[in-house]
């Protein structure tokens, strides 16, 4: 990961939504801190994951590195520019190089179009002509996901979940862009879609060398797809660092938590260790002091209720592997006994 | 099932359950037989439209009546629910069978009170007083984990938290201390750490009660933390059954490997890619002849004859272990061997 030229640059990046409330004066009563003060880069080609539980802020990054949001403060910086607060007319191109995929495929794709209007949208918003016309290209763009080029003059309810996710992403592919965000782009699909699609997009990154924020609340498909992983909680980053680093050796509490409760499809005769985290997120308008997770992590000291840590790279930790902790975890996960070395299951 | 001397609590026999639609008739479920002990859980798994849902609506009797054509038999405890009355049905529903809802916000009535919502159901089948109605409702929030619950008892849903009404729905449908549980997708909505939470919960009170649990999902990781017992359903038929060591560790049916191997791993390898099962599920409307996985099947060639597309295969169980396959158990070691080792978890 060159951190000398990263594509996306985010640093300090906050986004409070005010709230509103009293009566006959609106005013500004309070801020609901979905996002506070988050720092990372994403690389050429690579793709890095945003992970967390809801409301951790991790759609609101998407959307705020996408400028669909304007963020309260912090720069985002593309390419060396800062779009920050750029405005319509400076957006428009580099709005081509950042596309959007979204969760729910019923709802994205306008259903009075055919598919060959919703690929060649983004191509006619942004009068691009391709060599051999738009139609040719649409094809092309429908081949590459999988899909059949005759079904140019299809509508979407003709197509089943996963391939409306597929029309998804050939639309988002239609301009050639450089960075991807994908809004959680499996989740409400089917298990045995889910792995289609995630298989697809891996294709796209790494043949077309594209850089993905991918945001999901899948701890298993994060790791699989992404280089680099991010943990959110409470709109903050807890801890960054590449998949081995984060998954192998998390340090943070909840990343430890958070992985411990995922469930695997696999029966071990020991029960794998499981942290109980009590009680439910705080909420983000008047989040707890200091520590975001505090009130939830069985480590807590006063410390940690005055002074916020600091994401950095704690003793232990390899290069570009960042935590935010006043206490973090020092023992390495034990890994449970796998399936595939299970000398009776290969027999 | 596991514990075979032990007479079954629920006992489902070669059901079918047949919609009629303006398009045709959906077979929903097409012959689906299966036992549960007290104290045991079977997970059902299988994808939108496998006809894992519909199933456990039949035993609750909460099909639409005038559309739907059922044949077969359900036997709870010794009584026969497709012939029983809707008066019948009612004083067991709640009482000893009962249910929850994926949505909970959707399932929970935003007008009442948790308190008179979780109430309701045992003064139907007790018939006490009010206050003796809340102050149960009282015990069954403490019970489930509601901070404060004489407090929280007067809440709206709206001011539960998303864990905290899938616990109130979870204290509704325990009030009367059913003895058979159906859980539907009931922590699909949910965070993991929440889910975690839940299914703790479950298992607990379980234990405590004694209760037959039907836990329908799709995730065979939560299969894995929380069933005794696997059926794995497609297109409204059961393709194999076993416990879930056995349907985890050494799937027999072609499905359930393909399920195993489109899920990532938190650990393993991490570059190898991930092998989907291709095409989608099929229409109910108008299901593939013969197997009905057969058009999705990567080894449906290696059966001689073409015969997984001309005839169903059928589903024997021996000791509560079977899949529906036309592979012979030979082709099925060698076949399976070679994609196993291509699987993440």
């Amino acid at each position: 990961m060159s951190n000398t030229n990263p594509l996306l640059d985010v640093s300090g990046l906050t986004k409070h939504f005010p709230i509103k409330g009293g009566f006959p004066i609106r005013r500004t009563v309070g801020a609901v801190q979905a996002v506070d003060g988050l720092d990372f880069q994403v690389a050429e080609g690579e793709s890095l994951g945003l992970v967390g539980e809801s409301g951790c802020g991790k759609s609101t990054t998407g959307r705020l590195i996408t400028r669909l949001l304007e963020p309260t403060g912090g720069r985002v910086t593309y390419r060396g520019q800062d779009i920050t607060h750029a405005n319509r007319k400076q957006l428009a191109p580099i709005r081509s190089e950042i596309q959007m995929i979204f969760q729910d495929p019923y709802a994205s794709l306008n259903p009075r179009q055919t598919v060959g209007k919703i690929i060649s949208g983004p191509m006619e918003i942004n009068d691009i002509n391709p060599p051999g016309g738009r139609e040719k290209r649409v094809r092309e763009l429908l081949e590459i996901v999988g899909l059949n080029p005759e079904h140019y003059n299809r509508f979407p309810h003709e197509f089943s979940g996963g391939q409306r996710q597929r029309i998804g992403v050939a639309r988002a592919l239609a301009l050639e862009p450089k960075l991807i965000v994908a809004d959680e782009p499996v989740s409400a699909l089917d298990v045995s879609i889910q792995a289609q699609v995630v298989n697809l997009l891996q294709k796209v990154q790494r043949e077309l060398g594209i850089a993905f924020v991918f945001i999901a609340h899948d701890l298993a498909i994060v790791r699989h797809f992404s280089q680099r992983v991010a943990v959110m909680y409470l709109g903050k980053i807890v801890e960054i660092g590449d998949r081995e680093d984060l998954y192998d050796n998390p340090r943070h509490p909840y990343t430890r938590a958070l992985l411990s409760a995922v469930p695997e499809a696999t029966v071990d005769e020991e029960p794998r260790e499981r942290i109980r985290l009590v009680g439910d997120v705080p909420s983000p308008i008047n989040p707890p002091s200091g520590c975001r997770f505090r009130t939830r992590c069985w480590k807590a000291t006063e410390k940690c209720a005055t002074e916020a840590p600091p994401l950095v790279q704690v003793e232990g930790n390899k290069p570009g592997h960042l935590t935010a902790c006043h206490y973090p975890e020092t023992e390495p996960t034990i890994p449970a006994p796998r399936l595939s070395k299970d000398p009776e299951a290969a027999a | 099932m596991t514990s075979t001397d032990q007479q079954p609590f629920l006992s489902v026999k070669d059901l079918r359950v047949h919609f009629s639609t303006e398009d045709g008739i959906v077979k929903a479920v097409d012959g689906l037989s299966f036992d549960l002990v007290k104290g045991q859980t079977l997970g059902i798994v299988g994808e939108s439209g496998s006809g894992k849902s519909v199933t456990n609506l039949t035993i609750l009797g909460l099909h639409d009546r005038d559309r739907t054509a059922i044949e077969g038999e359900i036997v709870l405890d010794g009584k026969e629910l497709l012939t029983a009355s809707e008066k019948e049905l009612e004083r067991l529903r709640g009482n000893k069978m009962s249910m929850i809802f994926q949505d909970a916000l959707a399932s929970l009535s935003p007008y009442h009170t948790i308190g008179t919502q979780i109430g309701e159901t045992y003064r139907k089948h007790t018939g006490c007083s009010k206050s003796e109605a809340r102050k149960r409702a009282i015990e069954m929030l403490r019970r489930v984990g509601i901070p404060q619950p004489d407090m929280r008892v007067d809440d709206y849903p709206h001011q539960f938290s998303g864990g905290m009404r899938q616990r109130a729905m979870i204290a509704m449908a325990l009030v009367c201390d059913p003895e058979l549980l159906i859980a539907d997708e009931p922590t699909t909505a949910l965070d993991v750490t929440v889910q975690a939470q839940i299914m703790d919960l479950l298992k607990d009170l379980q234990q405590e009660f004694g209760t037959a649990i039907i836990f329908i999902t799709h995730d065979l990781g939560v299969i894995a933390d929380i069933a005794d017992d696997v059926l794995v359903m497609y297109g409204g038929r059961c393709v194999e059954r076993g416990t879930k060591q056995e349907v985890l560790r050494d799937p027999q049916h072609p499905y359930t490997l393909g399920l195993l191997g489109s899920m990532p791993s938190l650990q393993g390898p991490v570059d190898v890619p991930l092998t989907p099962i291709p095409g989608s599920p099929p229409s109910l409307l108008n299901p593939p002849s013969g197997c009905r996985f057969h058009p999705r099947c990567a080894f449906a060639e290696k059966v001689a004859g073409g015969l997984c597309s001309k005839e169903s295969p059928v589903l024997e169980v021996v000791d509560g272990r079977g899949a529906a396959c036309h592979l012979t158990p030979e082709q099925k070691r060698e076949l399976f061997a070679d994609f196993a080792g291509t699987r993440h978890n």
